[in-house]
């Protein structure tokens, strides 16, 4: 018989971790995170839901486990890489003219898409001049980031989207290769601050010129999305630009007015100047 | 208002073919909302809502995250998402890890599907070559909603039908015409 967890038991989890543990997920989309705490129930064979409760309430190195688990880390490098040669010529232009280039990656999971950014910005010849700031609830995958070693297994798909998105360089010479990793240059990494960062009880912490947030927000509920959405209006300088994931829009939210979408197809707004 | 009724369609190799027989049959003032999963490629600008459109008086569209499920309309999961029913009747999107090596995952919306939509859903699982949806009919028939399958017989590559009938509690076996017949019967029919 298989154990099924429901969505009123999932909010009793979400709460205590919650109120326990300070990781709100209390206004996440329910269909997917409930999804996912069933996946991690059943993955760590709990007999009953009483035993998961307890669990997570009283072994905190569990509840770490249970909040990594049940945050998505899925990334890739040049994901979608007509976004990235939209950047390159519609964003990368504008940032050129200021003296310093501050660059919030917020929900950077595991960095692939940080690396993907920096690699942008050394062609661009901005790489000196910038620091990008990677944020993610998740303190292990930012771990990850920070030592920038990723799966040999992908480079090829990696190098593949980094050539769509425009790259005229051999990807290759980005990273030194080592049995079945990849280790990507360091003075790529020198310019990325690795930083814990709650999108949900966290606020702003400068001013930047560019905000990217791609597949973040689809998590969230309604309420949720537009509280994030403003921390990022307060984030961004005047006239800042803001990218979100392929499916996700800025469109019947409380800051569209506030913004105005790039000319093209892509997820790019900029912010409005008053 | 939402629709009280839901439809849930996927398929792999093949199930395109199946929809595109199915579409024309159906009727033009369903009640129920049709959401489709097909395994596809990951392309910018796919053509599959205007190749779906062609073949029918619905409004044909990919789904958003956060819209509301309407009636009479059909939604397309976009490639390289999973698309999740909320209870609320909302579409949400996931770019979590592939399930049997796909994204969209048929048993992801399948289960989902189940959880928002109960007695009120029924699953239409087509032509493919993996077995992506049998699981998920599994939830769908524990909910107490109607699962189907497409004829093996039928269709261009039968090992997902096939393997929905061997492990999955399947309550009617149809080609795409009877499906068409059956979907309009569903969604019109007494209860809502």
């Amino acid at each position: 018989m298989k154990h099924h967890i429901d969505e009123k038991e999932v909010n009793l989890l979400l709460n205590d971790v919650a109120g326990k543990y300070g990781y709100d997920f209390t206004e996440y989309a329910p269909a997917s995170i409930s999804r996912r705490v069933n996946h991690l129930f059943q993955a760590d064979r709990f007999p009953s839901f009483a035993e998961f409760r307890y669990r997570i309430v009283s072994d905190p190195e569990y509840a770490m486990r249970f909040v990594e688990e049940i945050t998505v880390n899925v990334t890739e490098m040049f994901r979608d890489p007509h976004f990235y040669s939209a950047l390159r010529q519609e964003v990368l232009p504008v940032l050129a003219t200021y003296p310093h280039i501050r660059i919030w990656h917020a929900g950077c999971s595991t960095g692939e898409e940080v690396y993907s950014f920096a690699i942008l910005l050394k062609e661009a010849n901005l790489l000196h001049k910038s620091v990008i700031y990677a944020t993610d609830i998740n303190t292990s995958v930012l771990e990850k980031g920070r030592k920038g070693i990723f799966p040999i297994s992908q480079m090829q798909q990696y190098s593949r989207n980094y050539m769509e998105a425009g790259g005229l360089q051999d990807f290759s010479s980005y990273y030194t290769a080592n049995y079945d990793y990849v280790k990507f240059r360091e003075e790529l990494a020198e310019k990325i601050v690795f930083s814990p960062h709650n999108l949900v009880t966290d606020g702003s912490f400068n001013e930047f010129q560019l905000i990217i947030c791609r597949n973040v927000l689809i998590y969230f509920n309604r309420s949720l999305q537009d509280k994030v959405l403003h921390l990022f209006y307060d984030s961004l300088e005047p006239l800042g630009f803001l990218a979100l994931g392929s499916k996700e829009s800025l469109n019947f939210t409380s800051v569209a007015q506030k913004f105005r979408q790039l000319g093209n197809r892509e997820k790019i707004w900029r912010k409005n100047h008053l | 208002m939402t629709a009280s009724r839901l439809i849930v369609i996927g398929g792999s190799a093949g199930g395109l073919q199946t929809i595109l027989t199915m579409l024309p049959a159906l009727d033009p003032q369903l009640r129920a909302a049709i959401i489709i999963v097909l395994h596809r490629y990951n392309q910018p600008q796919s053509m599959l809502e205007d190749v779906l459109a062609a073949k029918t008086n619905l409004s044909v569209k990919e789904a958003e995250e956060k819209e509301p499920l309407m009636p009479g309309v059909i939604y397309v999961a976009p490639a390289d998402y999973h698309l999740l029913i909320e209870r609320d009747h909302t579409l949400s999107l996931d770019y979590s890890e592939k399930v049997h090596f796909c994204r969209p995952s048929i048993d992801v919306t399948f289960s989902s599907a189940a959880a928002a939509y109960g007695p009120d859903l029924t699953a239409l699982l087509l032509s493919g070559a993996n077995d992506d949806g049998v699981e998920g009919l599994v939830d769908v028939h524990d909910a107490g909603g109607i699962t189907i399958v497409q004829t093996p017989d039928t269709a261009l590559v039968d090992f997902m039908p096939r393997q929905a009938i061997g492990s999955a509690p399947v309550d009617h076996i149809l080609d795409a015409r009877e499906m068409a017949v059956f979907v309009n019967t569903f969604s019109n029919g007494p209860g809502i």
